[in-house]
């Protein structure tokens, strides 16, 4: 349609409501969501793939934000932290979980891990293979970098998430 | 704004993607595959593409199938899908042992089995699978299919036999035969970082002795490198300790591995030593358990 220029009509969903945007297509998804939709829970730390703060869910399964394009979402469901609230701003029992067991300091890398859990809870409920052990859970968190923790209570809120296995649909 | 501008297409045949990858222009055109590797390039400005052609819409170009023993995937597969597939799992074990080293969930989720096979790190696991197992690349351009083996796909560092204007479609391995036994060893600073090292290994076996050894070594040099000095130590032979230093001490024998920030070049020279050891021997075991 738009094809050869730099600007793109897309449509998408975010956080269940549909949208449809022109974008510039250079624009990765992480900075539409935060800058031009304002959803800022979404972080950046190392903007190329490595540290796991963007992590968001794109059609069921945790993805990047920092490494693709927005456009590249056309018709896609993207699924950020602010999307996991219930409607009067209720915890997601992930954020619970975290939240019992400390599973934080100064927060930024956070959101990363709430949506890298929440797509391991949702492997599980869908039956496809999931950590179950810690030293699964730890594996598989390891794309996910936290400065201030030393990941030990971020892995107890994980393994508590894991466990209670479930959390509302989302 | 991270990238500098570009003109983006997504096309949704392959015929309109070779085309996009053919029309004259004044600079770069760059396929886009998982964009793994392509957009932190993109953001860091290392890649500076005039034309993106993006061929994640384009149909049929995401299916694993196995006919006639051998293995086909679709170059868009992405890596957790193949890992978690059953076909890749029987045909392929090697594949499926090596998938779950490259970096992480979220990663594999997009990143694709033909994207990182066309990036050519010689560090990266899949372009090491396809060395040890003579893979076929099926690539599509203006003049046509071409079939490329993987001992003639992989030229330099980062660098491989498709042309500009060539799209890489599938990848074809022979499907596992019985009496084999495969294994994948590395070694790599974190989980999910690229290995310093790593070893593919396929071992079939005739009674207790050796019919069939392949061996092939990621990040010791600028391509994945066929060890055939230790594959030809071990044919032949029972696979028991001194065998296996003897097709260690071959394998590494001509390598020179460069030094970086992880190792000295001595001792990724010793880690491929290690891991030719470790993962021939877990292959021959694989094999035996295999009967
Ligand atoms: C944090 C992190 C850790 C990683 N760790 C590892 C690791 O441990 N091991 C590993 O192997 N990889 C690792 N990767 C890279 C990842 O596997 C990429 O998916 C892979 O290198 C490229 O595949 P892609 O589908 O994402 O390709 P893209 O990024 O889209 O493309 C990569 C290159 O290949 C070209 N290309 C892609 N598809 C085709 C095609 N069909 N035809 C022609 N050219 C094509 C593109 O033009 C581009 O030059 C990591 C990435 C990140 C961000
Ligand atoms: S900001 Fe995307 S992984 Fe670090
Ligand atoms: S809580 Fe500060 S980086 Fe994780």
């Amino acid at each position: 349609m738009n094809n050869g220029n730099t600007t793109r009509e897309i449509t998408l969903t975010v956080n269940g409501r549909k949208r449809t945007v022109t974008i510039e297509v250079r624009r990765t998804l992480a900075d539409f969501l935060r800058e031009d939709l304002g959803l800022t829970a979404t972080h950046l730390g190392c903007e190329h793939g490595v540290c796991g703060a963007c992590t968001v869910i794109v059609d069921g399964a945790t993805e990047r934000s920092c490494t693709q394009l927005a456009v590249q979402a056309d018709g896609r469901e993207v699924t950020t932290v602010e999307g996991l609230n219930g409607p009067n701003g209720e915890l997601h029992p992930v954020q619970e979980a975290l939240r019992d067991h400390h599973s934080f300091q100064c927060g930024f890398c956070t959101p990363g891990f709430v949506m890298a859990i929440h797509g391991m809870v949702e492997e599980k409920k869908a039956g496809r293979p999931s950590p179950c052990s810690r030293a699964e859970i730890r594996e598989e968190l390891s794309g996910n970098i936290c400065r201030c923790t030393g990941y030990q209570s971020i892995i107890d809120g994980a393994e508590a998430a894991l466990a209670a296995g479930a959390g509302k649909e989302s | 704004m991270k990238p500098a501008a570009f003109e983006y297409l997504s096309p949704t045949s392959i015929e309109e993607a070779v085309q996009a990858l053919t029309d004259p222009d004044d600079g770069d055109t760059k396929v886009l595959a998982g964009g793994q590797s392509l957009v932190p390039l993109l953001s860091l400005r290392l890649a500076q593409p005039a034309r993106i052609v993006d061929i994640n819409r384009i149909p049929g170009l995401g299916e694993i199938t196995e006919s006639g023993g051998v293995l086909t995937i679709g170059t868009l597969v992405r890596q957790r899908s193949a890992e978690h597939s059953d076909v890749v799992r029987r045909a392929c074990p090697l594949m499926a042992e090596a998938l779950p080293h490259i970096g992480h969930t979220a990663i594999r989720n997009r990143g694709t089995v033909g994207g990182s096979i066309a990036h050519a790190d010689p560090a990266a696991e899949l372009p090491t699978v396809a060395a040890c197992l003579d893979a076929e690349l099926v690539a599509r351009g203006p003049r046509g299919e071409r079939v490329i083996p993987a001992a003639e796909f992989f030229t330099g560092f980062f660098t491989t036999a498709l042309a500009e204007d060539e799209i890489l479609t599938a990848v074809r391995i022979r499907s596992a035969a019985p009496g084999t036994g495969a294994a994948y060893e590395e070694v790599s600073r974190r989980h999910g970082d690229f290995a310093m090292a790593g070893v593919a290994a396929v071992v079939r076996l005739d009674g207790d002795v050796v019919a069939e050894a392949r061996i092939a070594i990621s990040g010791v040099d600028l391509v994945p490198v066929r060890a055939g000095k230790a594959e030809a130590a071990l044919v032949g032979r029972v696979v028991d300790e001194p065998t296996l230093v003897a097709a260690a001490e071959a394998g590494v024998a001509d390598l020179h591995p460069s030094a970086d920030l992880h190792g000295s070049a001595p001792y990724r020279k010793h880690l491929a030593g290690v891991l030719i050891r470790k993962a021939v021997r877990t292959a021959a075991q694989r094999a035996r358990e295999s009967r």
